[in-house]
């Protein structure tokens, strides 16, 4: 009986595999098919909604859905200067904390890839891997906290007769420039890694500055990798609400979106397709400039 | 790499093409079939009023404000309806709009610029308050009121009521403000300019109207939830005013208390909760003491709330049973004295551990509540005269948003 049973079941098993041999298609679409239905249905088709909501409007006073299509979100998005206002003032904060972190990555990242020895290296990254470890919202209140009137920005700025930002568009672009990072430091470290040493060597005996070496050999290698980088920042700014709305009393697009949910959901949804259309762009001119090159 | 030219990335693209049709089909379908509420059709509210209290459902699910629902009381109403208690606590009206949406809870503590939106969305089911026995000792003047009966039909219980305070820090702001111009009024604000905190809701719009109808009184605001579109203007011109000096505007209690605890937050509106709560730290705040009534020359923005049913309660029966005990006189004088309100239960002035607890919160004076403006929805129809050029709850909200800019 028990060896029946085996027999029955290996025989089903080489059943079902001679069905899949000298299908590849069949072998491949098996394989992807769950992960590729999580993709299109569950990631693409709730973007299909939110594109379908941002048509819809509410009724004034109960807050209600009315399902009818129309444009009144986007003429209200377009029309209202606040609304403009708003974006241009989050791109802005976008662009700044991406050129921030650009400039103090590129430094760190290049003496992670090319000076520091083995040991050096790996503690670096360990160093600059750490903070992702924390929440990300424990790390916007240590910044309320610094950032705090009595804070200890304030103290150490005090001696010399200065004042930080309070709560403000500053405020925002420093926390951002923190939080996002290590997105910046690491791309480019590998970009950097991968520019083989022979070639600085070369351009050194061919009598090359540093400097020119730095900007004729270096830099247009590794620029890809700084691009790669920046969309980390670019868009993760973009869409961030949590630290807008914990350290300073500007509104940003996140912000807007999220206090039009609980009013206006509609809104909210024509509201956050004007990121994704923002990424969308910068994902273009970044291809460009070669980002996806190594990917 | 050897590639495939065209055909797989074609298919691709066919695939993905096909499915977003397929959703679109699915959201237009599911968008036809769904209309929120259960009776439809014109006026509000939903559900049917329960006609005989039955027994517990063992279980009840609470949507309130900081404060409102807590262990003390929470404990003993436990014990005695076996009923388990379950608490969500929510920031802002609108907040609490959208929580009671879901159609997860029983209930909620609503405040009036809520109240009529849950009745017109058919959130609420009407109260019998027949089978809320302690109802009959509530305060006239919180009764049948525009705030919780709507079509001559109570759609709530009183909870207790209260006005948005002026708080400051004492070593801060000097000499003690007893007028809303510390906030408001450019020239004197300017003193404090980053270290003025405001409720970041539509409804701040409504405490410069109240500033308003004192220094302005050209422009004969009435109440400062029916505002005509000039004295609109003015008022949401004041607040525009305003916000250069603002330094937070604060969406929850927890939020200000820390404001005020570090220092980056000094003068500003609150509510009785955070301003307890940071005295109980002994941060040196201070609010207008009660020789000058608790409030501001001006009067006040405040809030009256009411306890509703949900149209699609799961536990309607607990849900009664709270609506009772909440304002059983114990009860109610504990959740007074603990948040700094004005109990709804007459009697539960007599319950209260400071036995002056209802002089001084000035529950048994009418006259007192006059200058107290309990949060509404802004309607276009005003109440006199069925005039319909007042700015409604959108235009409210829209000017909020451009106020904050």
């Amino acid at each position: 009986m028990a060896t029946d049973a085996v027999v029955v079941k290996r025989s089903a098993g080489r059943r079902l595999a001679g069905f899949f041999s000298g299908r590849p298609r069949l072998q491949i679409g098996s394989l992807l098919a769950a992960p590729m239905a999580w993709l299109v249905i569950l990631y693409l088709g709730s973007l299909v909604v939110l594109l379908i909501t941002a048509f819809w409007t509410v009724d004034p006073l109960s807050g209600t859905v009315i399902k009818e299509l129309s444009w009144d979100n986007f003429k209200e998005l377009v029309n209202i200067p606040v609304y403009r206002e708003i974006i241009w003032r989050t791109v802005r904060t976008a662009i700044l904390v991406t050129l921030t972190d650009a400039i103090i990555a590129f430094p760190i990242a290049f003496f992670m890839a090319k000076v520091a020895g083995r040991k050096t290296k790996a503690l670096l990254v360990v160093a600059v891997l750490m903070p992702l470890w924390a929440s990300y919202l424990v790390k916007i209140i240590a910044w309320r906290a610094i950032l705090a009137e009595h804070g200890v920005l304030n103290w150490a700025l005090e001696p010399i007769g200065l004042h930080g930002p309070g709560a403000g568009t500053a405020s925002v672009w420093l926390t951002m420039s923190y939080l996002w990072l290590p997105y910046m430091i690491l791309p480019i470290f590998a970009g950097l890694e991968r520019i083989p040493d022979s070639l600085i060597a070369a351009s050194e005996d061919l009598g090359a500055h540093p400097f020119t070496t730095f900007r004729k050999v270096i830099l247009p290698l590794a620029f890809p990798a700084v691009v790669a980088g920046s969309i980390f920042t670019f868009s993760l700014t973009l869409g961030d609400y949590l630290a807008p709305k914990l350290v300073s009393n500007e509104q940003f697009i996140g912000t807007s979106i999220f206090d039009s949910i609980t009013n206006n959901q509609p809104f909210a949804a024509a509201f956050a397709l004007v990121p994704i259309v923002i990424v969308i762009a910068y994902l273009g001119v970044a291809r460009k400039l070669g980002a996806f090159e190594h990917v | 790499m050897r590639r495939h030219k065209g055909s797989p990335a074609r298919t691709a693209w066919f695939v993905v093409a096909g499915l977003v049709a397929f959703m679109l089909v699915l959201a237009g379908c599911g968008g036809g079939g769904s209309s929120s509420g259960s009776s439809g059709g014109g006026g509000g509210g939903g559900g049917e009023e329960l006609q005989k209290l039955g027994k517990g459902e063992g279980e009840l699910n609470l949507i309130s404000w900081a404060g409102y629902v807590e262990e003390e009381w929470v404990k003993p109403f436990e014990a005695e309806s076996g009923c388990k208690v379950n608490d969500k606590v929510a920031g802002t009206s609108d907040e609490m709009v959208k929580l009671m949406e879901t159609g997860q809870y029983d209930g909620v503590s609503a405040s009036g610029n809520a109240t009529a939106r849950l009745w017109a969305a058919h959130e609420v089911a009407p109260v019998n308050v027949a089978l809320v026995p302690n109802y009959k000792t509530v305060f006239p003047d919180l009764k049948n009121q525009v705030y919780n009966t709507f079509e001559g039909q109570p759609y709530g219980i009183p909870h207790g009521r209260g006005a948005n305070l002026l708080m400051w820090n004492k070593n801060d702001v000097k000499p003690a403000p007893t007028s809303w111009e510390v906030t408001l009024n450019p020239e004197v604000a300017s003193k404090y300019k980053g270290h003025i905190t405001q409720y970041d809701d539509p409804m701040s719009i409504a405490e410069g109207a109240v500033y308003l109808m004192e220094h302005e009184p050209k422009l004969g605001i009435e109440d400062p939830y029916e505002l005509n579109e000039e004295q609109f203007n003015a008022t949401v011109e004041l607040m525009k005013e305003q916000k250069p000096n603002v330094g937070e505007y604060w969406s929850s209690a927890e939020q200000q208390i820390e404001g005020f605890a570090n220092g980056s937050n000094q003068v500003g509106t609150t509510w009785q909760y955070q301003y307890f709560a940071l005295k109980g730290e002994k941060e040196p705040v201070a609010a207008s003491p009660a020789s000058q009534g608790f409030l501001p020359k001006e009067g006040a923005t405040g809030w009256s709330d009411t306890w509703m049913i949900s149209a699609k309660a799961k536990h309607p029966n607990c849900m009664y049973m709270w609506m009772n005990y909440i304002i059983s006189p114990k009860a109610n004088a504990e959740v007074a004295e603990y948040f700094g309100e004005a109990p709804a239960q007459e009697k539960a002035c007599e319950e209260t551990k400071n036995p002056n607890f209802c002089k001084e919160y000035h529950a048994e004076e009418p006259a007192f509540w006059k200058r107290v403006w309990y949060w509404r929805t802004p309607l276009a129809e005003c109440s006199e005269g069925g005039e319909t050029d007042c700015m409604d709850y959108n235009d409210w909200v829209r000017a909020w948003t451009e106020i904050k800019g």
